[in-house]
């Protein structure tokens, strides 16, 4: 076969199932579909997982126009209310991923520079990114999305609710701080890919990327000197005076420093946390959380007097030299310093099962449930600043919800429903029953395209005077996925 | 002097020091754990039974079973005790921290490396192997190139052979299971998208491209094998002294023989297919690794009688629209198809997410004791181990742990850890961390 016929009918194929893809969208198919919110829903009967006061053995949740009304032992609800029945399920908060790359269209680093808090991960959000389905499916409701940690400063982040199905302007969590990604260590200094991308950029050293955050923030300080002076001055109608020249790597820094922007720094060394932590305190701004942090626990009493957060991950090590002393024990020893801790994914996979990730703390450090159920819950909440809206079951909050068919603290629940605002944004059930028609339409896309590919062959062999070839089924796929990234190789993305 | 061999000297000291409680000192010593719950995977659980071991192995195990006199008597009451759990794929000892070279000894340049052998590389003091043990992994297969950042550049098809090792030693001798449990191959991919470090981005060829690619490498491991066995033959010929001795073909003898098993790294349906077509062809003995795509070829799998060891169901389905649960419905799928497959971390780091692996695929479909064998039974059967392990029989290896509950679930405790009849400190880097820095004193202000 020629390349040129079949990369067309790669094409044809490739099209065929974006149109239908299109279709699908519109049609709204089971499994991705969003209905209409009832305005009353009752989840019925079942315990309770609040994350703020406790478990309710036998209880009912009154959700009303996309909040939490009531929550309690048995709740009346109109007639006309969507009836949840849950005996024998457990209810959870939403799950809260802190540290997250999902829903990105193309890389997350822009990586040419040290300091790159120009760009914004909320330019480029991509809601149809399967991802955002698929923690869903995992309990996931609310996911930090943060730019790369190729910089000492890196870009512009922001939070999400996992709205799958609306478009991307529909993600942000309204009223949520906007954040910017800090880098420490390894990943900013290039240690692990110098030999693979070639050239030489500074830092190369921890020194260095001190001093890189050092510099921004010395420029930051007088850029908002210049712009404080110039705003004092313009109203009073001073003749010749200038603005100062805008800057866009400088105003994010800015908003930091006037504690507009949450400062989300990725880290791993002891000595790097106290180095970031030094640097805020001299210029003022506030380090809302440190991401990965798997030395956290050696230096917990300075993050905790700090006021800072921790994110970190369950039990991943030694994929590099600055993750060779993390420990399990991490989340639990921190907690117990008085450090808000959480655990976050910076996976899409890993999000999946981040409540089982929690329930590990319970073994690792000996947290209580109600306190490893925060480290995916109401801890990041806490940490984005959105604590008010989500993160526990009570009165007044969003109905951010999960419906696990067992504990959650263990590695044998499945999710049977996720919430996101009171709408049932993923159900097993829909999703199972959805996915015969799904077989079925890919398979007559499939078909169709083949065909399309056949005539197309035809019409160059004729002149030729040539049968065309019998043909193996497997070449009418589009095309062959990679192998699926080894377990180090997805770890080594943004981390 | 009589100088007595190390082992015996050592021997007598310790039956001189301990009298009867020691006098397998070397090996092991007797042990009784009693009044536990004995899941032997061999048959239904026992209740309130006891185990004996002997010698380091099992000597007897069940509810009427007397505890012996002078062993040393571990009470579980309220405790359960499992077979240790086997790590069908790992890289374990053999590679340290991942993203640094000098620590890593899975991958060796060249396309043919059959006489490469895993327990050559193998660090016994490596800080994997105890942190692993504490989860309850008590033997592993130790495979060379079989996956990691460290791989990806390597285009080796013949990577060498796998070891099974137990988990506590002082040297490789007194860890080694099986010196030399299976030949890896690398099984060739169609690989349309690479990842490009210096530009950072991803380069896609034409399917027809990749296509030919791959057959080239299929048609190249096709003709070593041609070789070995020509090679095999000219062996058996004790008279054929003329000609040059080749190591790498002759480690590919036993291979080439039936005798020892090819570990086939493939995930795709289409890889898979044609490995298993290419086995057959060679004669070779057959283990899938990897086998992400295992279900669409399940009743091939089947008819042919080949293994799985499941890359973790923990990951990412194959392809943006297959079902979101695709990795972790697929073991219950193998299961109805009849498919033996075990579970594995394909890894060292995340080894201890093994009983995690297996009880999600609980929670989807696959029974609580199959779940339990994929961990234990099935990879002992599948690399011909199962005489030895993966039960608790009288007469097999007394790789045991006792545990607080359910060993699959994350919150349950091993408590107590036996390998080779020893028992074994679940002690670890990570847990020596957590205790020093519990104890740091509160920062004076």
């Amino acid at each position: 076969m020629k390349p040129r016929t079949l990369a067309l009918g790669v094409v044809v194929v490739t099209s065929f199932a974006f149109a239908a893809f299109l279709q699908a969208r519109e049609k709204a198919p089971p499994g991705s579909a969003i209905d209409p919110a009832p305005s009353v829903i009752l989840i019925r009967n079942a315990t309770i997982l609040t994350a703020s006061h406790g478990a309710i053995d036998k209880g009912d949740i009154l959700i009303k126009d996309g909040k939490i009304s009531a929550v309690g032992g048995t709740l009346k609800a109109p007639g006309d209310a969507l009836v949840i029945e849950a005996t024998g399920q457990f209810v959870t908060p939403g799950i809260i991923d802190c540290h997250s790359h999902i829903a990105v269209d193309g890389s997350v680093n822009e990586g040419s520079v040290s300091v790159s808090s120009m760009v914004n991960i909320a330019d480029v959000l991509n809601s149809d990114d399967i991802s955002i389905y698929r923690d869903l499916a995992g309990g996931v409701t609310v996911a930090n999305i943060l730019h790369g940690s190729a910089n000492s400063i890196g870009g512009q982040t922001v939070v999400i609710k996992l709205r799958w199905g609306q478009p991307a302007a529909k993600l942000p969590f309204e009223g949520a701080l906007p954040g910017i990604k800090f880098a420490l260590g390894e990943n900013p200094k290039r240690s692990n890919l110098r030999a693979l991308t070639g050239g030489e950029r500074y830092p190369v050293t921890r020194m260095g990327v001190e001093e890189t955050i050092r510099s921004a923030f010395t420029e930051a300080r007088d850029y908002k000197k210049a712009w404080d002076d110039y705003n004092k001055r313009a109203p009073a109608g001073e003749k010749n005076l200038l603005p100062p020249r805008r800057d866009l790597r400088l105003d994010p820094l800015v908003e930091v420093l006037e504690g507009k922007r949450l400062v989300h720094a990725h880290c791993y060394r002891e000595d790097e946390i106290l180095m970031l932590l030094r640097v805020a305190r001299e210029f003022g701004f506030h380090v809302q959380t440190l991401q990965h942090v798997l030395e956290g626990y050696k230096v917990a009493d300075e993050i905790a007097a700090a006021g800072t957060g921790a994110s970190t991950f369950s039990d991943w090590w030694a994929y590099k030299v600055e993750a060779y002393d993390a420990i399990p024990y991490n989340a639990a020893l921190m907690t117990k310093r008085g450090v808000v801790v959480s655990i976050n994914s910076d996976d899409a996979t890993e999000a999946t099962h981040l409540n089982q990730e929690a329930a590990k703390s319970i073994l690792y450090g000996g947290l209580t449930r109600d306190e490893a159920l925060k480290l995916v819950t109401l801890n990041p909440a806490i940490q984005l600043g959105i604590d008010k809206r989500v993160g526990s079951i009570d009165v007044g909050k969003d109905a951010d919800l999960v419906i696990y068919n067992h504990d959650p603290l263990s590695a044998y629940a499945v999710v049977e429903k996720t919430l996101v605002d009171g709408r049932v944004y993923f159900d097993r059930a829909r999703d199972i029953a959805g996915r015969p028609a799904l077989e079925k339409e890919k398979k007559e896309l499939l078909e169709k395209a083949a065909k399309e590919q056949e005539k197309e062959k035809e019409k160059e062999k004729k002149p030729e005077g040539r049968k065309p070839e019998e043909k193996k089924p497997e070449e009418k796929k589009p095309e062959e996925k990679p192998k699926p990234p080894q377990v180090n190789a997805q770890h080594g993305g943004a981390q | 002097m009589i100088r007595l061999p190390q082992r015996f000297q050592l021997f007598v000291i310790f039956a001189g020091l301990l009298g009867p409680i020691c006098s397998y000192a070397q090996t092991a010593g007797d042990y009784a754990i009693t009044h536990a719950r004995i899941f032997t995977l061999a048959g239904p659980p026992i209740e309130d039974g006891t185990v004996v071991i002997h010698g380091g192995k099992i000597a007897a195990a069940g509810a009427a079973v007397a505890t012996p006199p002078g062993a040393q008597v571990i009470d579980a009451q309220g405790l359960q005790v499992y077979p240790g759990f086997f790590d069908a794929v790992t890289q374990m000892g053999l590679r340290e921290i991942a993203s640094v070279p000098a620590t890593v000894d899975t991958t060796e340049t060249g396309l043919f490396n059959p006489d490469l052998l895993a327990a050559t590389a193998v660090l016994p003091s490596s800080a994997h192997i105890p942190v692993t043990r504490a989860a309850g992994v008590t033997q592993v297969i130790a495979a060379p190139a079989s996956g990691g950042l460290d791989s990806e550049g390597a285009n080796s098809q013949i990577a060498g052979q796998a070891s099974a090792i137990h988990l506590t030693g002082w040297t490789i001798e007194e860890m080694l299971l099986r010196k030399s449990a299976a030949l890896v191959m690398i099984w060739p991919s169609v690989e349309t998208r690479s990842f490009d470090f210096s530009t950072f981005s991803v380069k896609e060829k034409p399917f027809s491209d990749a296509k030919k690619e791959y057959d080239k490498q299929v048609n190249l491991l096709a003709g070593y094998f041609e070789q070995a066995r020509h090679y095999a033959q000219l062996l058996q010929i004790p008279t054929a002294a003329n000609y040059a001795r080749d190591l790498k073909l002759e480690a590919m003898a036993p291979v080439i023989r039936g005798e020892l098993p090819v570990l086939v790294f493939a995930d795709t349906a289409r890889e898979i297919r044609d490995s298993v077509e290419f086995c057959e062809k060679q004669k070779a003995k057959m283990i899938l690794a990897g086998g992400t795509e295992a279900w669409k070829v399940k009743d091939l799998l089947r008819s042919k009688g080949v293994p799985v060891i499941l890359r973790p169901t923990l990951g990412e389905p194959p392809e943006k629209d297959s079902p979101y649960d695709r990795m972790l419905t697929q073991p219950e799928e193998l299961r109805q198809a009849g498919v033996k497959a075990a579970f594995a971390s394909f890894d060292n780091s995340f080894a201890r997410r093994m009983g995690q692996q297996a009880a999600n695929a609980v929670a989807h479909g696959l029974p609580h004791d199959e779940g339990l064998k994929g961990v234990t039974l099935y990879p002992a059967q599948i690399f011909g181990l199962d005489s030895q392990l993966g039960t608790i029989e009288s007469g097999k290896i007394a790789n045991l742990i006792v545990t607080n509950g359910d060993p699959l679930d994350v919150t349950t405790e091993v408590r107590y850890l036996f390998i080779q009849g020893q028992l074994t400190s679940t002690d670890n880097k990570q847990k020596a961390l957590y205790e020093k820095y519990l104890n740091r004193p509160k920062p004076a202000r």
